[in-house]
């Protein structure tokens, strides 16, 4: 179970708003030679999008690549002030091929916002975020909203190398302790990772662990929470087709009970609880 | 229950169609496995024809090994495998959220054996439900994709069975991997079927060249979306002037001049499945668009498309009147 219902029925209520949206690319930038940053005018619910929640993009067809489906992306910001919802993505395949595309100016369809996002315990004082590659993009905003609760965060950001360290100014603006750690000078390695994590808790500033983007990152973060008997959760990725849970495609195996039962990513999460998700 | 929906043209259609015992506000519906609870969040729901619930079966089921789905032109491919929470859950959590809502409720079922089919028609017969659509097609849920509905001596027993099980209104969906659909249609027929609904997913397969693995984790699963519909609507043309009782379309369903074409080729209604994935609210543009197709023909009653294909049994003067 999630920590706290209550904050979890405040920023992602089931019968929250969903809406098949009509919007607009007003900036399509490279951020680097992997990652893709997409900033679309949008108007509500699409920018009322829950940290953790994601869309459903519907990818324009290019005269290479058709994708038929859909694909579901991780909110990296949404500001309903500003009418924008913008994605962090990295071009891996048929769909973000696709959407590479997008230009400014062009339409572009995203059903949302959808699913579980992450829940802030109101006890919480310090939180931990451990990420890799895009998937800091799904904890930049979890970030900045627990900075808004005045919960203190500290960013542990893994990558390859430092230029594809992901929003650390992001972090950095919330006033992170932000920890970047590489594969280049073998600062990512786990035993080093869990060095950092044993720190924080020492100093009491582990009131919870959030991860999203490695499952050897994730591995570390649930054996961790365990042992610390600290609350976790995790932001999962699985194929989906229907992104709304009638279609059963995008199901994961979660320990529930001592039991291995299998649950929706699309509907049940994409959040879901360090205890219960298992690696993958 | 009669539906008249003003079109843009400022007539007046009218959309009801009588199918198998079901009188339907329009002939839109969705197809089993590709809708649920879910899209009420995008849609308003009382505009549908009827629901079709995903396959239940007795048991909890859990379903086939990801991946599941894998993309093709124009179309996917599924091995689901049915997975379900069983027929307590389904009558005491499923049946009441739909009570909430106008539109008839079919309930999709599917069982190992003959018995089991009449069992779970005779135990779904309560409040709430408006009719069975028996899944004797599935192609996943059977070793090597074999199924009832591939044979009319067992598709008229499973029928008669069931017929015999329940008074609701009975609608068999078969499957296009049999060599007769014709000889099949029949068989639920004359076995007791009020409606045919033509037809489940077309038995596929894809290979990833990069790993040289099949694409879905059950290895078969069932094409469906656009590239599926000439073959459909073939199934269904060829159907429905063979039998007496209506034939719901299915298959590759995404527009409203898809559904014409269904009608025109015999159907009564039309189930859209895999394109609500894609186009979460395509249902509403199909009953929209069929209101404003049939006002722009000056077609007052959607009735009047059902099997009105101008083809060579037609008279040239009766091809004049339909035109
Ligand atoms: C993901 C998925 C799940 C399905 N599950 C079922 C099912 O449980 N029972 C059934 O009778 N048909 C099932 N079908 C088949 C559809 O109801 C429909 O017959 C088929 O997809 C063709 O229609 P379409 O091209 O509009 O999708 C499923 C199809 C898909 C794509």
């Amino acid at each position: 179970m999630l920590q706290s219902c209550e904050t979890r029925s405040a920023w992602t209520a089931n019968d929250a708003p969903v809406a098949d949206a009509e919007t607009i690319v007003s900036s399509h930038t490279a951020v680097n030679d992997e990652y893709r940053h997409l900033v679309l005018r949008a108007g509500r619910p699409a920018t009322l999008a829950a940290p953790g929640q994601f869309f459903h993009l519907l990818c324009p067809a290019s005269s290479e690549d058709k994708p038929y489906l859909r694909r579901p992306m991780s909110t990296y910001k949404a500001d309903p002030e500003a009418g924008t919802l913008e994605f962090l993505y990295k071009v891996a395949g048929l769909g973000t091929r696709a959407l590479a595309t997008l230009k400014p100016g062009d339409p572009f369809r995203v059903l949302g916002p959808l699913g579980v996002g992450f829940t802030l315990d109101d006890g919480w004082r310090h939180i931990v975020v451990l990420g890799r590659g895009v998937g800091l993009a799904t904890l930049a905003p979890l970030a900045e909203a627990a900075a808004r609760k005045g919960i203190g965060v500290t960013a542990i950001l893994s990558a390859r190398r430092p230029d594809l360290i992901m929003s650390a100014d992001r972090f950095g603006a919330i006033g992170a302790d932000v920890r970047p750690v590489l594969d280049t000078d073998g600062s990512s390695a786990p035993e080093n990772v869990r060095e950092i994590l044993a720190g924080l808790a020492r100093e009491g500033r582990a009131d919870a662990i959030f991860t999203c983007g490695s499952n050897r990152l994730f591995r570390l973060a649930k054996d961790f929470a365990r042992e610390t008997g600290i609350a976790g959760q995790v932001a999962l990725e699985q194929q989906m087709a229907c992104g709304i849970g009638m279609c059963f495609c995008c199901v994961r195996k979660f320990e529930v009970d001592g039991e291995l039962v299998d649950k929706r990513v699309c509907w049940d999460g994409p959040v879901f609880d360090l205890k219960e998700a298992t690696s993958w | 229950m009669v539906t008249a929906v003003s079109s843009p043209a400022g007539s007046s259609v009218s959309l009801a169609v009588d199918v198998g015992g079901l009188r339907l506000a329009n002939p839109v519906m969705p197809a089993s496995g590709t809708f649920a609870e879910g899209l009420d969040k995008v849609m308003d729901l009382n505009r549908l024809g009827a629901f079709v619930t995903k396959t239940i079966t007795r048991e909890f089921r859990a379903g086939n090994p990801v991946p599941r789905v894998c993309e093709t032109t124009e179309g996917l491919i599924n091995s689901i495998g049915i997975p379900s929470k069983g027929l307590d859950y389904f009558r005491d959590n499923v049946v009441p959220f739909y009570g909430a809502f106008s539109p008839p409720l079919v309930v999709s079922i599917s069982a190992p054996t003959v018995d089991d089919f009449a069992a779970m028609a005779r135990d779904l017969t309560v409040a709430g439900v408006a009719a069975i659509e028996a899944n004797i097609s599935c192609p996943n849920i059977e070793e090597d994709g074999r199924s009832f509905a591939m044979e009319p001596r067992l598709t008229e027993t499973v029928t008669a069975a069931m017929r015999k099980a329940t008074p609701l209104p009975l609608w068999v969906k078969l499957t296009p991997n049999t060599g007769d659909i014709v000889a099949v249609a029949r068989a639920a027929e004359a076995g007791g079927a009020d409606a045919v609904v033509v037809a489940n997913t077309i038995l596929a397969m894809r290979i990833d060249t990069e790993t040289f693995r099949p694409k879905l984790g059950n290895v078969l699963g069932g094409l469906s979306g656009p590239a599926v519909k000439p073959i459909a609507l073939r199934m269904v043309y060829q159907c429905a002037d063979k039998l007496t009782i209506p034939v719901i379309g299915c298959g590759g369903i995404a527009t409203p001049e898809d559904a014409v074409e269904f009608m025109l080729a015999g159907a009564r209604a039309v189930q859209v499945g895999t394109t609500t994935f894609v186009r979460p609210t395509a249902m509403i543009d199909v009953i929209e668009g069929l209101s404003a197709f049939c006002a722009r023909r000056g077609i007052a009653d959607v009735n009047e498309l059902v099997g009105a294909v101008v083809d060579g049994n037609t008279a040239p003067e009766e091809a004049e009147a339909v035109l």
